[in-house]
């Protein structure tokens, strides 16, 4: 079991998402970076569906009740053991009694944690994974606080392993973001477009797990900015009235009534996740097939991260 | 018909760019098809007014081969194939100062009376669209034309769950408290979401809902019943 001693922002339970409830209106939820959520999951030995923390910021502070292992991958937020610093990326064993700390986030936005043999809350809906909105999922449908305790199911040995250095992603600088038009591209001018792909977008703060929001230069319709509602997938870029762009993340309304101009690859879902208040990101225009090209790509460079360390 | 793609994981299926029943009938009949078939990659999918999202996996079916399969099943998407409609009865109580806080306002706005308002929004039998924006919430048509009225010239941001409001040709049930520009009749006391519940969410595509005016005591009653976990809602 581990206990929260100090709860840290905004820090929820996710899984890999709730599947086929967005046609009751209810999103998939899940990590925002699903990269390094699968990353802190293999370095525990547990299968990429299994639950761990999403924290946001700042990390948590907690105690293990039990010796186990786990991982923080994700944002860098320093990791402390008993008051020793730990590596993230990489497994971290634990005795029983140890406190475990992750301070504010230095680059990125979220880091997760995963515990060897994975979080034991509640399946709703066939999964862990917590919608705040919603109120449903992980630890009662909200975020931890103080005093919560969570149960870990019984991890099998654990490794110790660790993630190949160049594969640690950094989220400094202004990353550029790939996306496929549409699906309303066409409600839009030429020189909207131009705008998208040629300026840079700057995420604002009040951007959460729904969508991220972004300022920079106007993207322009060209015959209004509402549709008849239809479905939100992830990464779509909704463009409101006012020209600024909105990608629509894991916690997203699954419809809504305006145009979206873009779509990101999911592949580069993260990047976005990643960005805090304040950094620019660009956009790459690509099509479907390059898409899916880098999707595989991205699929190879997973299985590829991670390593056994040697004795 | 048009396929539009959205990102490399789902592709919006377009039937049409209008709010009609028969359009969204061939949505609603398409998505049925694709869960009947179990087309190859499919993962889940979102219909709308006019629209079908599909969400895929790239790495079980191709963008193009799961458009063609589609596209096959697209002509026999009629209301031939869906099963018969559920219909479903919510008590309302409509009125009363805090629960149906526009009625007066949408009345005098529609010359009409509060009474005679309540009559033809209660006499009307609605059709579910689709299931969106937040969990549970119903997009509804169905209302006597003379009741259409336009939206709130300045949404509120607070409209409370089981709100019962009317804008344009919509009505619409506010499952869990959000903002909103429809003026608001009246409320219902059976929970449209909720989390704690096996199945959180009442309403589905395609079900039919018929309002049942009922008095605040009755409302209170009800709402006892919900909280005690005692109440079953009238589906048929």
């Amino acid at each position: 079991m581990i206990r929260v001693l100090d709860p840290g922002p905004q820090t929820t339970v996710q899984d890999l998402g709730r599947t086929g409830q967005m046609r009751y209106g209810i999103p998939p939820s899940g990590p925002v970076d699903r990269f390094a959520f699968v990353l802190a999951n293999r370095l525990v030995g547990n299968p990429d569906t299994a639950a761990a923390l999403e924290c946001t910021l700042m990390g948590p502070r907690f105690e293990t009740t039990d010796a186990g292992a786990i991982a923080v991958t994700g944002a860098e937020m320093p990791v402390t053991v008993n008051g020793q610093s730990a590596a993230g990326w990489a497994t971290i064993p634990l005795k029983a009694g140890d406190v475990v700390k992750l301070g504010p986030a230095r680059t990125g936005v979220r880091s997760y944690v995963a515990f060897a043999g994975g979080l034991d809350v509640p399946l709703v809906l066939g999964s862990r994974s917590t919608y705040l909105r919603g109120r449903v999922g992980g630890v009662d449908g909200r975020a931890l606080r103080k005093a919560d305790e969570l149960r870990v199911f019984a991890p099998g040995p654990v490794r110790r392993r660790r993630v190949e250095p160049q594969t640690i992603p950094d989220y400094t600088g202004e990353p550029t973001v790939r996306a496929v038009l549409g699906p309303q591209a066409d409600r839009f001018t030429a020189e909207g477009l131009d705008a998208l792909f040629g300026g840079r977008y700057e995420v604002q703060p009040q951007s959460d797990r729904m969508g991220s929001r972004l300022r920079g230069p106007r993207i322009a319709h060209a015959r209004g900015h509402d549709i008849v509602s239809d479905g939100i997938a992830l990464g779509s870029i909704q463009v409101p009235g006012d020209g600024q762009p909105i990608v629509l993340l894991v916690d997203r309304q699954s419809t809504g009534g305006y145009t979206k101009v873009a779509t990101i690859c999911s592949c580069d879902i993260w990047r976005v996740g990643q960005a805090r208040p304040g950094q620019s990101l660009r956009f790459r225009r690509i099509d479907v097939d390059e898409a899916h090209r880098l999707l595989r790509e991205a699929d190879r460079a997973l299985e590829a991260a991670v390593r056994e360390e040697s004795a | 018909m048009r396929f539009l793609p959205a990102g490399d994981l789902a592709v919006c299926v377009e039937l049409g760019e209008e709010i009609s029943v028969e359009v969204n009938t061939r949505v609603r009949a398409l998505e049925y098809l694709i869960q009947q078939k179990g087309l190859t990659g499919v993962v889940e999918t979102v219909p709308a007014y006019s629209s079908l999202l599909v969400y895929y996996d790239p790495r079980a079916v191709g963008y193009e081969p799961l458009c063609a399969a589609i596209a096959e099943l697209v002509p026999q998407a009629t209301t031939a194939v869906l099963p018969p409609a559920r219909l479903v009865e919510l008590p309302c109580c409509y009125g009363d100062a805090e629960l149906g806080f526009d009625l007066d306002a949408a009345a005098r706005r529609l010359e009409l009376a509060p009474d005679e308002l309540v009559r033809l929004h209660a006499g009307a039998e609605y059709l579910v669209y689709f299931i969106g924006f937040t969990p549970g919430l119903p997009y509804m048509t169905g209302m006597p034309e003379r009741i259409n009225i336009p939206r709130l010239d300045t949404p509120r941001t607070k409209t409370p769950p089981g709100s019962v409001g009317i804008g344009g040709i919509q009505c619409c049930i506010y499952s869990v408290e959000s903002p909103g520009g429809f003026w608001i009749l009246g409320r219902t006391p059976v929970p449209l979401y909720d989390p704690s519940a096996a199945e959180p969410t009442l309403l589905r595509p395609g079900d039919r809902v018929r309002f049942r005016r009922i008095e605040r005591a009755e409302f209170d009653a009800i709402g006892a019943a919900v909280t005690a976990r005692t109440y079953r809602p009238v589906i048929t």
